[in-house]
């Protein structure tokens, strides 16, 4: 088991004006289970596999435990890696698979055997120890990438969207699956996905990453409640943060009708006269009376039992914006009737307009 | 195609118009007008035939309508078949049995094969042939394929191995009895080969005339043409092989000759196959280069061209279609050895 830091890393294709991965400064502790999570091409598979030896590192360092692996070949590095497509060897059986990084290491015979045998039992592949990955499902498949990974025994685990090709069901048992074996085994894993309820779900601690650059690193719940920037505010949770311009006032922000008292710190960091609020769906509250807050005309209410999100519009500056709040699921307004929402003040996220960074503190942090 | 056809009897006319007088001209573009009316009236019955058997293949019962189409699509496909391949089969196996002349003979053209010294040697040579040209042409192209992979200017290194296939085997050997050819010790050498020898100093050498060694060269340069067949083949097959199972072995901790062994192999298991089957039945087959080299001189000979000799040559039929027929059961085991394979790594797939 080790601690992965990534030291500045950077990686810059040649004849690309902008590098994919631009200095990466990242500290894993040993054990942990960190997601790197961004939209395509956000640098986040390019940063995994520079960690794997995969991609020449152009700039900065990258150290397993205290060993700078900047510059060695992926054998030494003693990581595994899961691939988004398996690349099992298909002339191998799923032992021969599981194996192989043992045989080409000199483990002999009946130990490979033995530690094999373990893996599989670890992921219920006992029966299909001698069928070849031809002849597997999806989903076994995936277990198999993950076995081979598992026998050798690494100090880190490299996982390249392991899930995305299996079906919703399979994704959602499978995450849940991982997670819990990688915390029975405790090794410091780096899980690389688009999916951010997989990031959510599964990381210790996530780090999000935008154009090669990393935006915010931090727990579940700190990503959820103090976003850094609009970005990461924007792209973490589901359905996603309600996000549009708001005036400024002496006082304090104005919310529609509804003044939402800001701190003078706060406001002395906006620049403009407007800046971008941010409301998560569960933080809105309704109320169908006219008064103060925001006039919200509904288009749909999405039921989901307990819950239902609330789809409507509203007009902000002259501009058609839309607005989803968490409603009851058994007492909401229902579509074509107008409403006033109000955020719960606690956990407003203001942004600046220009710089997209968050400008007032986070509740609890 | 009628066009093409036009132009390459009408360019040669007008190149040299001062060749032909005006009364043969007349007669021969008389001449040509009736050959292209045959050919019309041959065109046009043709596919008035053709018109009248879908036509009733279509208007057939309903009930048996596919059968009968499935009978006039197939039958012309199967007609030129026998006639070009069953029957001359099954006659020149009837031959191998006879003296020629319809008088049968046992096993006799066989003992004659099996007990001629000239025969054995070329049984010998063919064998020599079939284990070496397969051997380094897949060797020596899958070697120059795996190190060009992904090299800058691949292309054209490709090119340059893969252009003696465009030679036929007839050129590539009037090109190498160049290569080879020798003059006595004093006169300019002509062969390539011969000089760079007398350059460095050494006396030149009949490479042609010294068996056994005159096959070895003479195998050299079928393995020269094929080199780039397997080359071509095994580099795309390759690149086919997905990157991540390379680059997981990497990971595994396999270095550069346990990817090829373990990852690279097995993924162009199917290729290699297919390669090296081609090459033996083009091996099997091979009398251009020994008739145009060495004529089958100085114990150079191989099965192909011995048939041709016997056959065609000195008029023994009998022993010709004998060849032939061992032939054909050397080549067989070849193809049905392919076939499998074939079929077996498509389970895999």
């Amino acid at each position: 088991m080790a601690s992965v830091t990534y030291d500045k890393a950077t990686r810059l294709y040649p004849n690309t004006p902008r590098p994919a991965v631009d200095s990466l400064d990242l500290d894993i502790a040993d054990g942990e289970f960190l997601v790197l999570v961004g939209p395509s091409g956000c640098g986040k598979s390019t940063s995994l596999r520079m960690l794997a030896g995969l991609e020449e590192v152009n700039g900065g360092r990258i150290l397993i435990g205290d060993k700078d692996v900047t510059d060695i070949a992926p054998k030494d590095r003693d990581i595994a890696m899961v691939f988004q497509n398996y690349a099992l060897y298909p002339h191998m059986t799923v032992a021969e698979n599981m194996g192989f990084a043992l045989k080409i290491a000199g483990v002999g015979k009946e130990e490979r055997a033995a530690r094999v045998l373990e893996a599989a039992k670890l992921l219920d592949l006992e029966d299909y120890l001698a069928r070849k990955p031809k002849a597997l499902s999806g989903g076994q498949r995936q277990r198999v990438a993950m076995g081979r990974a598992i026998v050798r025994q690494p100090q880190v685990f490299l996982m390249d969207e392991p899930l995305s090709n299996l079906d919703a069901k399979l994704r959602v048992q499978t995450r849940t699956q991982i997670a819990s074996l990688q915390r029975r085994l405790g090794v410091t894993t780096v899980y690389v996905t688009h999916d951010q309820t997989e990031a959510l779900t599964m990381g210790d601690r996530i780090a999000v990453l935008k154009d090669g650059i990393l935006q915010q690193v931090g727990t579940p719940r700190q990503l959820l409640d103090a976003p850094q920037n609009v970005f990461v505010a924007g792209f973490i949770g589901s359905p996603a943060m309600n996000l549009f311009p708001a005036d400024v006032t002496e006082d304090g922000v104005m919310f529609g009708t509804a003044l939402l008292a800001t701190p003078r710190e706060t406001l002395a960091k906006v620049t403009g006269t407007s800046v971008t609020i941010g409301v998560r769906p569960e933080d809105i509250e309704i109320s169908p009376i006219e008064g103060k807050g925001l006039q919200v005309q509904v288009d749909l209410v999405e039921e989901l039992g307990a819950d239902g999100y609330l789809y409507g519009h509203s007009e902000v500056e002259g501009k058609r914006t839309d607005i989803v709040a968490r409603v009851d699921g058994r007492d909401h307004p229902n579509a074509g009737e107008t409403v006033y929402v109000h955020p719960v003040e606690s956990h407003v996220h203001l942004f600046n307009t220009e710089s997209g960074e968050r400008i007032n503190p986070a509740a609890g942090h | 195609m009628l066009s093409t056809l036009l132009y390459s009897v009408a360019a040669p006319l007008a190149a040299h118009p001062g060749l032909l007088n005006t009364a043969r001209k007349t007669s021969f573009w008389n001449d040509l007008w009736q050959k292209f009316g045959t050919m019309f009236v041959g065109i046009a019955a043709f596919l008035a035939v053709v018109g009248l058997i879908l036509f009733l293949a279509d208007r057939a019962p309903k009930r048996s309508r596919d059968v009968w189409q499935l009978i006039a699509f197939v039958a012309p496909g199967l007609i030129l078949l026998g006639i070009g391949l069953i029957y001359p089969a099954l006659r020149t196996g009837y031959q191998a049995f006879t003296d020629g002349k319809d008088n049968f003979v046992g096993v006799d053209n066989f003992v004659w094969i099996f007990t001629s010294g000239e025969m054995l040697v070329s049984l010998l040579n063919t064998l020599i042939w079939v284990l070496c040209v397969p051997f380094f042409a897949t060797a020596i192209g899958l070697t120059y394929a795996v190190f060009i992979d992904k090299s800058r200017g691949e292309k054209a290194l490709k090119s340059l191995v893969f252009m003696p296939m465009a030679i036929s085997f007839v050129g590539a050997g009037i090109i190498w009895s160049f290569m080879y050819a020798y003059r006595s010790k004093g006169f300019a050498q002509t062969g390539l080969l011969n000089q760079i020898l007398v350059w460095i100093g050494l006396e030149p050498v009949q490479f042609l005339n010294t068996p056994p060694w005159n096959t070895f060269f003479l195998i050299v340069v079928l393995i020269w043409i094929q080199t780039g067949f397997a080359m071509v083949v095994l580099s795309a097959s390759i690149k086919a092989i997905p990157t991540e199972q390379v680059e997981a072995a990497r990971l595994d901790g396999a270095s550069g000759w346990q990817v090829f062994r373990n990852v690279t192999i097995p993924g162009i298991r199917g290729s290699l196959v297919v390669v090296i089957t081609t090459i033996s039945i083009a091996t099997l087959k091979v009398f251009d280069i020994v008739k145009t080299m060495t004529s089958g001189n100085n114990k150079t000979s191989v099965i192909a061209l011995d048939m041709y000799d016997q056959a065609f040559r000195f008029g023994e039929v009998g022993h010709g279609a004998a060849l032939a027929l061992i032939l054909f059961i050397m080549v067989l085991p070849v193809v049905i050895y392919n076939v499998r394979v074939m079929r077996k790594q498509r389970e895999i797939r």
